[in-house]
């Protein structure tokens, strides 16, 4: 195969028309608290994580939401489950159950083959 | 002279603006402030948003506007009991005084949020953690200074202190915090123009008239930064500053801000007093506010005939709104006591 020097660009935008928000509904339906969050961002002020990495459990948080799975599951690895984010939200959202529902909700998709 | 008397609980803004309309239709006004003074929580205020209007002289003009000879006074009276009897209702005080009359308007206003609740953000633990209420104190006195007595080079203010907060019970906005801290945040850098203000929201919720104007304002002409993210945590540094640490939400990263000061913008609870006289009369709605029959049915009456509500015991409203609502509230209480007879 020639190489002509071009690739192919993936688009990096959020295609709702695309996207499979589903798995969103499956999340608030075991941590119903996720739907409370206002996106104001106490949890990754004051995450441990965040300093060092590029953890942020509001940003986990919205991808999900809008279904752009890719590299969420590393992300998701970042987190510690030390609870600072549950301490801190004003909205009572359960944090550490949010983030263990969707690694396990990503992982189960990823066992089973299902491309995200 | 109709000879109908009406008893207003609260002199404060909507207190005395019911008075003044009523006692000008010729009923008969009693209004019963806790206080030694009337006025409500705009005596604490140097300028009212969106126009820096002097509180002072609109306070001024509200009690002479309540200055008539069909209004009666009574400071420093605490209510305690509030009932109904057939077409009366009556009134017992913390001193056992006796009050009657035809109906009643509750204006028993509101409370700021006591931010020693919100503890991660430090007020009453750290010096130079303040709220919008000492705030106000201070530049009503002229100056703002830090507990060491030194202009703050550097001011952060904080949206959303109790309100908007599921933990404090609190799931509703104060609606008011914003635009005042815009306007808090103007009169600092008015005073201090070398200092820098910043500001940390949620959502800037600029949904009055020259709101949006105000805000930006505050930044064109005044530098004002906007971050937006929730202060997670407040704590003081050993050189008597206070570090704060919030999520820049916009550009996705974690922020830290060392400030000489943080002003802690509180929201709107209902009193004590509104709960206490609501719950009496089974009208104690949402939060502890009284509840009326309804924002589109009458916002005015309740299922107690007779007895009214006016102003901020039924929600946060900012001055005007509440000067309007206790203007539409005596319209409601003259077509009442015209129909009783």
């Amino acid at each position: 195969m020639k190489d002509w020097g071009y690739k192919i660009s993936i688009p990096r935008i959020i295609d709702l028309d695309r996207s499979d928000t589903s798995l969103y509904k499956q999340l608030v339906s075991k941590v119903p608290s996720a739907m409370k969050c206002i996106m104001c961002g106490a949890c990754s002020a004051t995450c441990t994580a965040s300093n060092h990495t590029t953890f942020s459990f509001r940003h986990c948080h919205i991808l999900f939401k809008r279904g752009q799975y890719s590299r969420l599951s590393d992300e998701l690895d970042k987190c510690m489950l030390c609870g600072k984010c549950n301490l801190v939200c004003t909205q009572g959202v359960n944090t550490r159950a949010v983030i263990s529902t969707m690694r396990l909700i990503l992982s189960d998709m990823n066992n089973r083959n299902i491309a995200l | 002279m109709s000879g109908k008397k009406i008893i207003i609980i609260g002199g404060g803004p909507a207190g005395l603006e019911a008075a003044s309309h009523l006692a000008r239709q010729n009923y008969q006004v009693t209004i019963l402030e806790k206080e030694s003074e009337t006025g409500g929580h705009i005596k604490n205020d140097m300028t009212l948003f969106p126009d820096f209007a002097d509180a002072q002289e609109v306070r001024k003009g509200l009690s002479d506007r309540a200055n008539h000879p069909n209004i009666e006074l009574k400071t420093g009276i605490c209510i305690n009991e509030l009932v109904q009897e057939g077409n009366q209702w009556r009134i017992k005080s913390d001193n056992n005084e006796a009050i009657t009359g035809d109906a009643v308007l509750l204006a028993t206003g509101f409370e700021p949020f006591d931010a020693r609740r919100k503890e991660e953000l430090g007020y009453g633990i750290y010096n130079n953690i303040i709220t919008s209420v000492d705030f106000e104190t201070k530049l009503k006195e002229g100056k703002i200074l830090t507990t060491e007595g030194n202009i703050p080079q550097r001011i952060a203010f904080l949206n959303c202190v109790g309100s908007r907060d599921e933990k404090t019970g609190n799931n509703y906005c104060s609606r008011v915090c914003c635009v005042n801290g815009v306007k808090l945040a103007i009169s600092f850098k008015e005073l201090y123009p070398a200092a820098e203000a910043y500001f940390f929201y949620i959502d800037m919720r600029m949904n009055g008239q020259q709101y949006e104007e105000l805000y930006r304002t505050s930044q064109e002409k005044y530098g004002v930064t906007y971050i937006r993210g929730r202060i997670s945590e407040a704590a003081a540094t050993f050189d008597h500053k206070i570090q704060l640490k919030s999520e820049d939400t916009l550009a996705g990263l974690p922020l830290k801000l060392t400030v000489d000061m943080l002003v802690l913008l509180v929201g709107i609870e209902s009193s004590k007093s509104t709960r206490l006289l609501a719950g009496q009369n089974n009208i104690r709605g949402n939060y502890g506010f009284a509840e009326s029959l309804g924002v589109n049915r009458n916002d005015y009456q309740t299922t107690k005939e007779g007895l009214f509500l006016a102003g901020t015991c039924k929600r946060p409203l900012s001055f005007q709104e509440t000067i309007a609502d206790a203007g539409a509230a005596a319209i409601q209480i003259m077509d009442y006591l015209e129909k009783v007879k």
